[in-house]
């Protein structure tokens, strides 16, 4: 089947049950989104599908269809995205396993939400675990994320 | 590997672009405490100067979150005075000459690295700024005490030369015998905030962790193993596996069945078609019901004596003033958000391995034991760590002896990778304990008398540290801080006993270890006493602690900067806890309140003192993680076992904290003359005690069962 992934389109050899995480991962090689759970709870696996934010580890490949795949890499490969940025000035990171997710989340959030409440990061990265308690810095960065998105900040 | 001077300079070459700086080796040095090593450090090992001005910076231990990296590097660099724009951190490879100084094997635990390797990394960068600068004074001919290093350049004068550039004939020199290390108050980076090194690969998603590994010809493996502990493999059949698409191969394991397939999700459909009989559990399994109320009974008598002064019996049976409480604390997952993988390569008699461990020589040890070869033919590859947290520092190695197991039986080489269950219910959990103290007070409040019984299993027995860890049949991590708590100084009559029952569940060391309990309990007493004396809180612990100096100004500082001497919002109540563990104290002060039902966590103030801080954006950021551990076992974390079996199994039923219940996270750094500290482990502690003690100042309910729960 065929699969639009980062902008561009790649023909995968895959059961249709195959979660799009393990497609993405272990068929395309793309390792940066991360296997955590295996049953939506924790968003390391976090892809957008259209935009929308989708766990792929619950996600079967024959679902995706025509639908444009982003993953980690497709955001910027040079951590230039605004959420990237954001993410690098507030010192996020601490083992960094989580932080795909975190990052594909917030992308989509800000996508749809420009300038999100404390409430709206609760709610958006709720489903978004991170075992190093980094969600008082991951908070901060989405504030200025947005600001950067704006096109203020530094 | 045992590296040989040969080695270390062909890996130098082989890993930097252009030449390399290769020190000469005065000797090997010994793993032994930094103060007793009197030889420098083989600077080759743990630094390489390219010709392109690159610095890399060999990191002896595992960076799995706590900072590490770039900590090290800035140790290095203080001294090195290269530019800081060129420095970058690698995981050393797994040999002698990275022998934690402080436990004498390669390892990362205990909170231990950059208080231990401070020296050694310091003399590093010392001495290759001392090569560096006598190279540039041989080609300028002038005295090397004429010249000066700073920022990645050697400076006569006008004149300049770039490290880049006196890489070649630096190496050429021999090292110096003695080098001088700057003082503290000349430093530049050191104490400084430093952003991390290892940030552009973590938001980029190209960071490798062990479950990232891949390379032609790999097989991913998911292995089913015991459904219960004790339980034991009888017989299987792997027929329906083998006939799922991609299944290659099915094998067994010490005390399981290997499925070998093209990739995870083939592997994994091919463990679930698995026919295996297994043969339960001797006695039918541990039960936690049973096993709580068996702990119990045993916390009634005492049990072998850990430390005792005074005649705690005499003295409790005369007094008039007593209380007596009991605490329990359930069995906890680590739960790093890597689930646990390793890879392995054979080739002949020489073992590939790469995997995110903190135990490198115990795990290299281990495979060579199963290989039948000498550890030396075993390299690891240490991969950056999705969490840690004391899980992967296994003296049994169990994840890593497994893949090799796989790998030697399957014939090919294998990433043998855990699902989430299999990690959550694959054993070495924080143990579950009993404590019951009974304490008697005067008639200002203070403890006279103290007698506390600790039940639970040995994280340390059956291990090889056992002949240093455990003395006189006392597991001094079940019942560290304790004895030495600074509220019990000026008690006379004291008795610290220890029960260690033996159980098939597999336990091990879970970030900040026995103080996970001893603080709680410790921390409730205090406050219990304190309010039996009608004392605040605050005052009647200071008054305790007069004269711990670092306690009293770790507990006043929170205090004050939380705000404790005015009332906290409408429907809040404040608690405090302090405790001092891995050489540093932290104070906190949480301030809660109730939520139908719920406790609510709104903000957390802490104090540390941890000595020299290296770098106090890291610190911050351990004491803001340590929070969040300890907030999921205080608000969340409980495994049970009914007959052997683990009932939760994945994060629906073994809930961690979430970013809606982060509170907000104060931390005031102590500026402290005392020894260097630890910082990955010592907020985690104080947190569940500091809720519960400001729940009772809410309530008036006094909860002494892990995790909190109102009634």
């Amino acid at each position: 089947m065929k699969l639009d992934i980062n902008g561009s389109v790649h023909d995968v050899d895959a059961t249709p049950d195959m979660p799009l995480l393990w497609v993405i991962r272990d068929v395309l090689g793309l390792t940066g989104t991360k296997f955590g759970c295996g049953m939506a709870q924790c968003g390391a696996c976090t892809v957008h599908l259209d935009g929308q934010p989708v766990r792929s580890c619950i996600t079967p490949v024959s679902t995706v269809g025509a639908r444009k795949v982003r993953t980690i890499e497709g955001i910027s490969a040079d951590g230039s995205h605004p959420v990237q940025r954001a993410w690098a000035e507030a010192d996020v990171v601490q083992c960094g396993y989580c932080q795909s997710g975190q990052i594909m989340t917030t992308v989509a959030l800000l996508e749809q939400k420009p300038e999100p409440t404390d409430s709206d990061i609760d709610s958006a990265l709720a489903g978004n675990i991170c075992r190093c308690g980094t969600y008082a810095r991951i908070r901060s960065a989405v504030h200025l994320a947005a600001k950067l998105s704006r096109g203020g900040g530094k | 590997m045992s590296l040989t001077r040969r080695d270390l300079l062909r890996t130098s070459l082989a890993g930097a672009a252009g030449l390399v700086i290769a020190f000469q080796i005065p000797n090997v040095v010994k793993a032994a405490p930094a103060a007793a090593a009197p030889a420098l450090p083989p600077a080759n090992a743990f630094l390489r100067i390219g010709t392109d001005d690159s610095v890399t910076v060999l990191i002896a231990h595992s960076e799995m979150g706590q900072g590490i990296w770039t900590s090290l590097a800035m140790v290095i660099a203080e001294e090195l005075e290269c530019d800081w724009t060129k420095i970058r951190s690698e995981h050393a490879p797994a040999a002698p000459v990275y022998a934690s100084p402080a436990f004498g094997i390669q390892m990362t635990g205990g909170s231990s690295t950059t208080w231990s390797e401070f020296d050694r990394y310091r003399n590093v960068g010392a001495t290759a700024k001392d090569m560096l600068v006598r190279a540039a004074a041989a080609r300028w001919k002038v005295a090397p005490s004429a010249c000066h290093a700073a920022n990645g350049f050697v400076v006569h004068g006008k004149q300049q030369l770039s490290y880049g550039q006196l890489a070649e004939a630096a190496m050429k020199l021999a090292p110096p015998k003695t080098v001088k290390l700057k003082d503290p108050k000349d430093w530049k980076i050191i104490g400084t905030p430093v952003k991390r090194l290892d940030t552009p690969e973590k938001i980029t998603g190209q960071a490798k962790f062990g479950i990232d590994v891949q390379f032609p010809g790999l097989r991913v493996a998911v292995v089913a193993r015991p459904p219960a502990f004790g339980a034991k493999l009888a017989k299987f059949d792997g027929s329906a596996a083998l006939k799922v698409p991609g299944v290659e191969k099915v094998v067994p394991t010490a005390n399981g069945v290997a499925v070998v397939a093209k990739h995870f999700w083939a592997a994994k459909l091919g463990r679930d078609a698995l026919q295996i009989d297994w043969t339960p559990p001797e006695g039918g399994g541990v039960d936690s019901g049973r096993q709580i109320a068996e702990f119990r009974a045993m916390a009634k008598t005492p049990g072998t004596i850990a430390s005792e002064r005074g005649k705690v019996e005499q003295a409790l049976s005369g007094a008039k003033n007593k209380l007596e409480a009991e605490y329990d604390f359930p069995y906890l997952a680590h739960a790093p958000m890597e689930p646990l993988n390793c890879t392995v390569k054979l080739d002949g008699d020489k073992c590939e391995i790469w995997t995110g461990t903190q135990f490198q020589t115990g795990d290299q040890g281990a495979a060579a034991k199963i290989l039948g070869t000498k550890p030396e033919n075993v390299t690891i590859h240490t991969m950056f760590l999705g969490g840690g947290f004391g899980r992967r520092a296994n003296p049994n190695s169990d994840f890593v002896s497994e893949a090799v197991i796989v790998a030697k039986a399957a014939g090919v080489p294998v990433k043998v990778v855990w699902t989430r269950e299999d990690d959550m219910r694959g054993g070495y959990y924080r143990p579950s304990y009993v404590h019951r103290i009974q304490t008697a007070y005067d008639d200002q409040g203070k403890p006279v008398a103290w007698d506390h019984v600790v039940v639970g299993q040995s994280i340390i027995a059956g291990t090889p540290f056992e002949p240093m860890l455990v003395k006189h049949g006392i597991d001094g991590t079940s019942v560290e801080g304790l004895a030495e708590s600074p509220y019990l100084e000026g008690t006379n009559a004291l008795r610290v006993s220890l029960h260690s029952p033996r159980t098939a569940v597999p336990v091990l060391w879970w970030r900040s270890v026995g103080n996970t309990h001893t603080a709680f309990a410790m921390e409730s007493m205090i406050d219990e006493l304190a309010h039996a004396a009608g004392q605040d809180p605050l005052a009647y612990r200071l008054g305790l602690m007069k004269d711990k100096p670092r306690h009293h100004a770790a507990l006043s500082l929170a205090a004050e900067k939380a705000g404790w001497s005015s009332p906290p919002p409408a429907g809040r109540a404040r608690g405090m806890a302090v405790h001092e563990s891995f050489g540093s104290i932290v104070a906190q002060v949480a301030e809660v309140s109730v939520d139908h039902g719920q406790i609510r966590v709104h903000a957390v103030t802490c104090a540390v003192d941890c000595g020299t801080a290296v770098n106090p954006l890291a610190i911050e950021a351990q004491v803001q993680g340590s929070v969040a551990f300890g907030l999921s076992a205080a608000l969340h974390g409980k495994l049970t076992l009914t007959n052997g079996k683990l009932d939760q199994s994945n994060f629906h039923d073994y809930q961690v904290l979430r970013m809606h219940e982060m509170p907000r996270v104060a931390v005031h750094v102590i500026q402290s003359k005392a020894k260097m500290g630890g910082i990955g482990e010592p907020a985690t502690a104080p947190i569940a005690p500091a809720i519960a003690n400001a729940v009772f100042a809410l309530t008036k309910q006094r909860l002494r069962s892990l995790p909190l729960r109102l009634a």
